[in-house]
């Protein structure tokens, strides 16, 4: 018997729930957790270690968790802030997912932590799929990458809720064009604020930490055009579908396989697209 | 290169669905979505998509990926465009930012063709010579 079946469900509608879970269980815990993406070599953990020794000055309670394919040596450099520091070595894989995280963060994080910095895996292409069930994402991008950068990257700029320049202190020896590469974040993502940082000068230091607590203290991050779904689209963020249909199976004749007819009964296969 | 994740995202839905179902022998396609702005390869998908299915129910199974255009509109100007790539996501007409994303980031399984049911018999039905 051959026949098809209607599943309607979103390929990463496990992530997302478990992502949407996370954030909910971090929200009551009353722990914020911040989501940063760049390419290899930007500067996420130089700029890390600054604004987590800035958190330790600042009393705030602060954990950071960092993901690399292998070694540990950014963790030892965050480590030096003397904030809780985790490393998650994914053994090749090129991102994180939420139930990653959360298997991480249980049974570590210490109970007060207010922030919580994930260093995602340095890559622009594939961490931009997956949500962590974090309240912010930031993604950075250093002045040595071309202005063109969130045009080349636009899921991973155009999902960000802060764009955060990195290495400004280099940015007249390498040409760094600040208009063209604004113009650039605003075609992909209006409205997104975009920070200039220079780990080495303490330039910008503290506003991403500033950003994190408005956040964590309930001011909404931005909402980019590219997150936002537009009413009657399959929602993929562990809300239920709002396409007018029933979530479930409609099996159907395989049209090109007319010598077999296919049950329609009750009995169809039950494919709920959430447990 | 994530597409290898989002391939064994869709074989484990696939099999938990026919395993709900009961009785799925062979998953033989599986219909997809993919956005514009949704951040795969179909290409690179549909390498991965081979490599995951091997050993599974839908071992030779075909993907059949439908490419879902980006299109924009704005609250303003009660218009649309198509978002193109990269992606124009400024109003081209008012240049504000009030742009809501219409389609794009879909990433969806739509259907799946699959046999169920005791295995056919294996008497070959009659047919006539002309087929």
């Amino acid at each position: 018997m051959c026949r098809v079946v209607d599943l309607q469900q979103a390929v990463l509608a496990k992530n997302e729930t478990t992502a949407h879970a996370l954030r909910t269980g971090m929200a009551a815990r009353g722990t914020t957790v911040i989501n940063l993406l760049s390419s290899p070599g930007s500067g996420k953990t130089a700029l890390l270690e600054g604004e987590l020794l800035l958190a330790r000055e600042r009393g705030v309670p602060v954990a950071a968790l960092t993901a690399d394919l292998a070694t540990e040596n950014d963790a030892r450099r965050l480590a030096r802030s003397g904030v809780p520091v985790k490393q998650v070595l994914t053994d090749g894989l090129c991102h994180l997912e939420a139930d990653m995280l959360g298997r991480h963060l249980e049974g570590w994080l210490p109970d007060s932590t207010r922030l919580v910095f994930v260093e995602n895996v340095g890559n622009l292409v594939c961490p931009a799929s997956y949500d962590l069930g974090e309240a912010l994402r930031v993604v950075l991008a250093s002045v040595t990458e071309g202005e063109d950068k969130p045009l080349k990257y636009p899921t991973a700029f155009g999902l960000a809720q802060l764009v955060v320049v990195t290495k400004t202190d280099i940015a007249d020896a390498v040409g760094f064009d600040e208009p063209a590469f604004r113009a650039h974040v605003e075609q992909v993502n209006p409205g997104v604020e975009v920070v200039l940082t220079s780990a080495r000068r303490g330039e910008g230091l503290g506003v991403l930490l500033d950003r994190a607590m408005a956040v964590a203290d309930g001011e909404p991050a931005h909402e980019p055009v590219m997150g936002r779904r537009h009413r009657g689209h399959h929602h993929t963020d562990g809300s239920p579908q709002t396409n007018g249909s029933h979530p479930h199976a409609h099996p159907h004749d395989c049209a090109d396989d007319p010598g077999q007819s296919a049950y329609v009964t009750s009995a169809g296969p039950s494919a709920q697209p959430r447990a | 290169m994530h597409e290898m994740s989002i391939a064994m995202a869709v074989v484990g839905q696939v099999e938990e669905a026919a395993a709900k179902a009961g009785g799925v022998r062979a998953v033989t396609s599986v219909r997809l979505q993919v956005g514009e702005l949704a951040g795969v390869v179909p290409d690179a998908l549909a390498f991965c998509f081979e490599l995951a299915c091997v050993g599974t129910l839908l071992e030779g199974a075909e993907l059949i990926a439908e490419s879902v255009p980006g299109r924009a509109g704005c609250a303003t100007c009660v218009d649309d465009w198509a978002v193109g790539t990269p992606p124009q996501l400024c109003c081209p007409a008012c240049g504000q930012a009030t742009a809501e994303l219409l389609s794009g980031r879909e990433l969806q399984i739509v259907s799946v063709r699959w046999e169920d049911g005791p295995a056919r018999d294996r008497t070959p039905e009659p047919v006539s010579e002309e087929r």
